[in-house]
């Protein structure tokens, strides 16, 4: 496709998509290689007005089982599309719904005082919503058309799929 | 038009400079392949410490109860504080206690309390008799005990309990099996042996006895009926305590040569200024009975007497009535045990459960009234040092009435120290000889704990990595167990019950009680007498060492 971007601008766009998707690959295969790993105490932990949802989550085995599945799988197919450049779009939107529902569970407000502590200070704006609005920068500027699998696949999926997948 | 055009075709031809640039980022997979790998190397193979630390998988045993078990018929002396908890713990509250705790759920959805009330097994248990001195509390305990179905107010009500206005003729009924002692301290040895002797069941409220020489009489009564006695401390229903026990005899810890074990309390109530309740009066306190059973009050006067402890008695007279007295008589020798009787017997029979050490051949004790100077007798702070030689072990309780700061049940050992409270975790020792290899290895540190131990959680041949370490210490994630949480008074009870149906013996059975109760009353003796109390095993009696 033809590339609109700046050499800088397109290499420090790839460069936010690189370091976005290592980060969600290593999250996710690091909890799936740890059998014991459950988002469980994360979300017992959770605080802010959506709290009572998340807490009620954790106290659900079954459902726990399918949370923690669809966690970890989504965070490594996430990470896997940044990293590679496959289906990018989709993979940014993904990124930015797992995001979303972090900083809902773990909002980061005044006198918030989570299990983990968090290593800095925030207020309002973590660093969850950070990535989440990198990710949104990723949206909008997509740089796998050029850089990565999209690249193919910009040429022989339908059009219809460069809005939200590519 | 153009760009329109371009954006609707699919026609472009893929060549090697597409191939380049779309295959570009692949690589980067190797570099976390690398990294993962080298995490998962780190974090599951160098974790295995089983060589060094073996402990089984299984988790806490608790006697189960048996369907079809017959219904026991309750009795309970005494609704007081306590009381009123082990009613609860028994599944009978009163209505407006019910009442409270649903508001108290629907102003604080996190409020669990009535929940966790509701899921309480059922005991197959009814109350037909109570007893209380104190009218208030007489009239408290029969709604509670009609409220067999858990309703509040105006909610479906059982058979209403009859009142007894004395213990004797409670114990006398025959519509009763068993009876609950939630007396004051000086009471439930008298009240245990006359229950004993008419063939009741009893579940005794902490401490034993009072005075020394009832705690033989209580001994030798127990064993004697054969009745199915039960200790009140609901410790020996804790998990990690089990746990605790394991690792002690498997001999990870090394050798054990001290123990610290701890109270610390800052409130008024935690230092047993309790509420005058509304509606006390000469005319609704039963003070006659509250004095005591005569051949008690010789036994501690004579004891008192004979050794110059006059200063610890009174000041005023036991006849004289005293609603501050009659709510706070922990705060006083004529009724109470102090810390060594109220506090120090749970830390002890936790100790006693996990290392079996028996009763000490030495107490020594000092401490005083440095706070809560309102004219009590027993001190709020005190310091008790025990010793097995046989086991070459001392055991240190040291309290405070004045102080929250928290600090655990510590065992500390040559190879490792374990701290247990609901959670158990231990620490390897920096000079260490078991563990010096995986200390040198990296595997263990030394500067936090390298195994922690959750009821529930069976995972026990890994170093416990610093996420499971950091819940752990919080103790949040592993509230519930199998998805239901406990009351200890509730399984201490429950456990009581199941023997009684199956003809076992308690955990904390009379042996362990007496074990307790001379303990206790070594460390008390200790500090009224200020000087070394030491215990003939041969003669079985305390014997004083020279006044320092």
């Amino acid at each position: 496709m033809e590339n609109n971007y700046s050499k800088s601008q397109l290499t420090f766009l790839v460069i936010l998509r690189l370091f976005i998707g290592w980060h969600f690959l290593y999250e996710g295969m690091v909890k799936i290689l740890n059998p014991d790993w459950s988002a469980k105490a994360y979300l017992m932990d959770s605080q802010g007005m959506f709290s009572q949802m998340f807490i009620n989550m954790s106290s659900n085995a079954g459902l726990m089982k399918y949370v923690d599945f669809l966690n970890e799988w989504a965070l490594v197919l996430i990470g896997l599309g940044l990293l590679i450049g496959c289906f990018s779009r989709l993979s940014s939107l993904g990124g930015i719904l797992l995001l979303f529902l972090y900083t809902l569970s773990h909002p980061a407000f005044i006198g918030a005082d989570y299990m983990i502590p968090m290593e800095g200070s925030y207020f309002l704006i973590d660093k969850n919503l950070v990535e989440l609005a990198a990710l949104a920068v990723l949206f909008v500027f997509p740089t796998a058309r050029i850089i990565g699998i999209d690249n193919f696949l910009y040429k022989v999926l339908p059009v219809s799929f460069r809005k939200f997948i590519i | 038009m153009e760009k329109e055009k371009e954006k609707n075709t699919n026609s472009h031809k893929i060549g090697r400079r597409d191939v380049i640039k779309g295959l570009a980022t692949v690589p980067l997979l190797g570099a976390v392949a690398y990294g993962l790998f080298k995490t998962r190397k780190r974090t599951m193979l160098n974790r295995d410490i089983s060589d060094v630390f073996h402990i089984s998988s299984s988790d806490a045993v608790f006697l189960q109860p048996k369907p079809d078990g017959k219904q026991i018929r309750l009795g309970l002396i005494g609704f007081g504080i306590r009381g009123r908890q082990l009613m609860r713990a028994l599944g009978f509250v009163e209505p407006s206690e019910i009442d409270d705790l649903i508001e108290r759920k629907k102003v604080n959805p996190d409020d669990t309390r009535y929940d966790l009330f509701l899921e309480q097994d059922d005991l197959n248990i009814v109350i037909n008799g109570v007893c209380d001195i104190f009218d208030v509390y007489g009239e408290a305990a029969l709604r509670a005990g009609a409220n067999s179905f858990r309703e509040g107010s105006n909610g479906k009500m059982g058979p209403v309990p009859k009142r007894y206005r004395t213990y004797q003729e409670l114990i006398a009924a025959d519509d009763i099996d068993a009876i609950v002692i939630a007396a004051p301290d000086h009471w439930h040895g008298t009240i245990a042996m006359d229950a004993a002797r008419k063939g009741k069941h009893v579940y005794c409220e902490k401490p034993l006895t009072w005075t020394v020489p009832e705690t033989y009489m209580l001994h030798q009564i127990v064993k004697e009926t054969g009745v199915v006695f039960q200790l009140g401390h609901q410790g020996r229903q804790t998990a990690c305590y089990q746990k605790a026990a394991e690792i002690i005899s498997n001999d990870l810890l090394g050798h054990v040569n001290l123990i610290e074990v701890c109270t610390n309390r800052n409130t008024p109530n935690g230092a047993w200024v309790y509420d005058i309740i509304e509606g006390s009066s000469p005319q609704t306190i039963d003070w006659k009975q509250f004095e005591g059973n005569p051949d008690r009050i010789k036994e501690y006067t004579d004891y008192m007497k004979s050794n110059g402890l006059e200063r610890y008695m009174g000041p005023e007279e036991r006849d004289e009535f005293s609603l501050e007295r009659f709510f706070r008589w922990r705060c006083w020798w004529d009724y109470s045990t102090g810390l060594s009787g109220d506090l120090l017997t749970h830390e002890y029979d936790a100790v006693n459960q996990i290392m079996k050490l028996g009763i000490p051949a030495s107490a020594a004790s000092s401490g005083g009234v440095y706070f809560f100077k309102d004219g009590r007798t027993v001190p709020d702070v005190l310091q008790t040092t025990f010793e097995w030689p046989d086991r070459d072990v001392s055991m240190l309780y040291s309290a405070t009435l004045a102080s929250s700061r928290d600090r655990g049940k510590v065992f500390m050992g040559h190879d490792a120290s374990m701290e247990v409270s609901n959670i158990l975790s231990i620490t390897a020792d920096r000079n260490s000889e078991r563990y010096a290899e995986k200390i040198s290895q990296g595997v263990i540190t030394t500067d936090q704990p390298f195994f922690t131990y959750v009821p529930g959680q069976s995972k026990v041949d890994a170093v416990t990595s610093a996420t499971e370490l950091y819940f752990a210490q919080r103790g949040l994630l592993y509230t519930y167990v199998n998805g239901k949480r406990y009351d200890t008074t509730h399984l201490h009870l429950r456990e009581w019950l199941e023997c009684i149906r199956q003809g076992q013996t308690p955990s904390c059975n009379i042996d362990m009680a007496f074990e307790e109760a001379i303990t206790a009353h070594m460390g008390t003796r200790a500090y009224l007498e200020g000087r070394t109390m030491y215990w003939d095993k041969d003669k079985k009696e305390i014997v004083r060492g020279e006044k320092a």
